[in-house]
């Protein structure tokens, strides 16, 4: 039979429609769509998608399960491996991780391993009625701060393994950025918390409203009883461009307009927590956050949403899908431009006037592609004389974040690096202080959720040889 | 969830409650404040700490019925449960080698001045207070005050109590009847911090505010509560609440705490009838 060349279509929502709602974008494939799309696998000797996995899922071996119609057991495959699959299904970025080593991707679209193992993570848990099973506790007691994905792997892998764990996250919800970040119709959030649900089966303990740094600090877990600390904080304050007018009414850093759409539910009629629902928005930055600062704007009812850019299309950090998906719900692309100044409304006869202070517009500048940088990518360089306003009442910064002081601030012998990242050794995730290991976006700065996870099970495992060889 | 141990009006529009939150108060201390949810989708909203009891595990806040979530937390009773309480954020007021200080609290913001006050006190530092409210119904912590102050000096808008004028009049009678403060710390209305902040300028008196921000986590996350200070962007949470009241840009602050009022007031106008329904 011969092969079919491209991937199995996702049915999605269609874009007019989903641009305002709130549901997910795509809905994934059915039970025949997987079936069918597994059996583009070639099942190859080399298994090179295997190495392009920051966790090494046993992708061919699930693969071939599903090939089989058994389901259960391809979760259980890909469970051995990955804490978070109906996660990683939908936010990893496949295209440049397992599905660009693909072997049938060399002729053809490469096997569409991230659609698979979300329906995978979905049958399963629409279908699997049994309960994980504990393991024998074995004594030890390991603290993780923070519950975003490097925190969650991190104690899933240490649970699995019978060590009593205890994960302690700054807000009421469990999940990191996976609540407040990623937004519902991207990530539906009864999804995550299937996921904290599962781990919590397995032992894991997980106290809300501890900020690690304030309400306790690392030094008095140890004094708690907890023989290692893992440090899955994230990342950590919003970065700003330093132009004039960020102070603005309707300036928002993409972290804060995401957590109260998101977090705080404030999409939803009735919500008690406020987000603006601006008309006209410009969202600058060109990755992942910055699409889902635009498509959430874009629903709570904007009618012209703008990525303003440095660079090019090509240059875009984001995820294709994502740019194709933002694309189709019609956010509009204002590329090579970089921002200049913010302006605001006053009325000069009337202090008291509301509007004083509000987003009015954002003035561009016009850019060009000049020589590559260090990283090998263009550099922007601006136009002189081509500066523009762009009308819009809300400005949105998607431009990265530095890492949270709150922990560096309060452990001492805690190395961080200039950046303000905690300073580890990349194979273990071990800081400079015993028994302190550290991983996610805290380490790397805004990074994905998969390289997160990645870093959270290599801490476990580290974690793990530690205390096998210290003992109590 | 956080048990509501104690309540007491302390006038038509302040509450006191003393919540049950051990790991909070063990560590909190004075200028610090914490984060509250009231119920399960319930808005986050920064108070300060009022006081604390690390022994009987309580911290006290002090707030003004001013919005729909600190009227659906005044509906609450004692012995009923708040969802969520986290804490204690931002730093501790500094209050090393102060020796004469002049606590300048406006309003509900003496709530938050006072355990300032106290604490200077207890470390022998002078310790002259002014409070000021719109009128006689409006004080609180009269007796408190009086307790921790070498000298209490109390105005009201309309002379109703105390002294009438605002608190900025014997601030300005007390630096030039040669009062030599080490310090002036003002907590209230950012309108009465800027003019506190215009006030002892001119005489160079090292002068720290009080922010209190719209914030959404608290820890330094979303970075709604940045402020101008000293030409920088800086965040309430990690970097205050105190800042050096010279370097703070008030105008700015005035202008973003305003930016979801129109929200706000339909929130309060929904809340009150809903109370109403529930009442009937």
């Amino acid at each position: 039979m011969a092969i079919k060349p491209n991937k199995h279509d996702m049915p999605v929502q269609e874009a007019s429609l989903r641009a305002k709602n709130f549901s997910e974008v795509a809905l994934g494939y059915t039970k025949e769509l997987a079936v069918a799309e597994a059996d583009r696998c070639l099942n190859c000797k080399n298994r090179p998608c295997v190495e392009g996995c920051p966790v090494n899922v046993s992708i061919p071996e699930f693969i071939s399960k599903i090939k089989q119609n058994d389901f259960e057991g391809a979760y259980n495959v890909i469970s051995q491996s990955s804490s978070l699959p109906a996660v990683c299904g939908r936010v990893c970025p496949q295209e440049t991780q397992c599905e660009s080593k693909c072997t049938l991707g060399i002729k053809f679209e490469p096997v569409a391993i991230g659609r698979l193992e979300r329906f995978v993570a979905d049958y399963h848990n629409a279908n699997f009625k049994g309960k994980p099973v504990p393991p024998k506790p074995n004594g030890f007691k390991v603290a993780v701060v923070g519950s975003g994905p490097s925190g969650l792997a991190c104690a899933g892998d240490l649970a699995k393994k019978g060590y009593k764990v205890t994960v302690f996250e700054a807000l009421h919800e469990a999940g990191g950025v996976l609540v407040y970040g990623i937004p519902e119709f991207r990530l539906p959030k009864d999804i995550v918390k299937k996921e904290v649900e599962t781990l919590q089966q397995y032992g894991v303990e997980i106290q809300t409203n501890v900020v690690v740094g304030k309400t306790l600090t690392v030094d008095e877990l140890f004094e708690d009883g907890y023989s290692a600390v893992f440090i899955g904080s994230g990342a950590g304050l919003p970065r700003f461009m330093g132009i004039k007018g960020e102070g603005l009414k309707g300036v928002y850093s993409a972290n804060e307009f995401l957590t109260r759409a998101n977090l705080m539910k404030a999409y939803e009629k009735g919500a008690h927590t406020p987000v603006m629902h601006a008309k006209n928005v410009a969202v600058v930055g060109g990755g992942n956050v910055a699409m889902d600062a635009a498509r959430t704007a874009l629903r709570l009812g904007a009618q012209n949403v703008y990525i303003v850019y440095r660079r090019s299309m090509a240059e875009l950090p984001a995820r294709k899908e994502e740019v194709e998906h933002a694309e189709e719900e019609g956010v509009k692309f204002e590329i090579l431009r970089n921002p200049v100044e913010i302006l605001g409304y006053k009325n000069e006869n009337d202090r008291r006037d509301i509007k004083n202070g509000c987003v009015t517009g954002i003035k561009l500048i016009k850019c060009e592609l000049g020589e590559p940088d260090e990283k090998g990518r263009r550099r922007p360089v601006e136009v002189a004389g081509s500066e523009y306003v762009l009308p819009v009442d809300c400005v949105i910064m998607a431009i990265g974040t530095s890492p949270n002081p709150l922990i560096k601030n309060t452990t001492a012998g805690l190395e961080v690096n200039k950046h303000g990242g905690i300073i580890v050794e990349e194979a273990t995730g071990a800081t400079s202080k015993q028994g302190v290991f550290a991983g996610g976006d805290a380490v790397t700065g805004a990074a994905t959720v998969i390289l997160a996870m990645g870093a959270g099970k290599t801490a476990a495992k580290a974690i793990d040889e530690y205390l096998s060889k210290k003992g109590k | 969830m956080y048990k509501i141990v104690k309540k007491r009006a302390l006038n038509s529009t302040v509450t006191m409650m003393d919540i049950y939150a051990p790991l909070v108060a063990k560590k909190a201390q004075a200028g610090q404040f914490i984060i509250l949810r009231v119920d399960s989708d319930g808005e986050r909203i920064p108070l300060t700490v009022a006081g604390y009891d690390r022994a009987a595990g309580t911290v006290k806040i002090i707030f003004q019925i001013v919005g729909g979530t600190t009227m659906r937390l005044n509906e609450k009773n004692e012995g009923e449960c708040i969802q969520d309480f986290v804490g204690p954020l931002g730093n501790a007021t500094k209050t090393e080698n102060l020796k004469k200080v002049c606590i300048v609290g406006g309003g509900v913001g003496c709530a938050i001045a006072l355990p300032v006050a106290q604490k200077l006190h207890e470390q022998g530092c002078e310790v002259h207070s002014i409070i000021g409210f719109r009128n006689k119904d409006l004080v609180i912590l009269e007796d408190e005050f009086k307790a921790c102050s070498d000298k209490l000096t109390i105005v009201t808008d309309d002379g109703s109590y105390g002294r009438k004028g605002v608190v900025t009049l014997p601030l300005k009678e007390a630096i030039e009847s040669s009062e030599s403060f080490d310090e002036v710390i003002t907590i209230g209305p950012l309108i009465m911090m800027k003019f506190v902040v215009a006030t002892t300028k001119p005489y160079n008196i090292p002068t720290t505010v009080s922010m209190n921000p719209i914030m959404i986590d608290g820890t330094g996350m979303c970075g709604g509560c940045r402020l101008t200070v000293g030409g920088k962007t800086a965040f309430a949470c990690v970097d205050g609440p105190d800042f050096n009241g010279f370097e703070v840009d008030f105008d700015e602050a005035m202008a973003r705490s305003n930016m979801y009022a129109e929200f706000e007031r339909n929130e309060r106008e929904a809340c009150c009838n809903l109370f109403k329904k529930e009442v009937k």
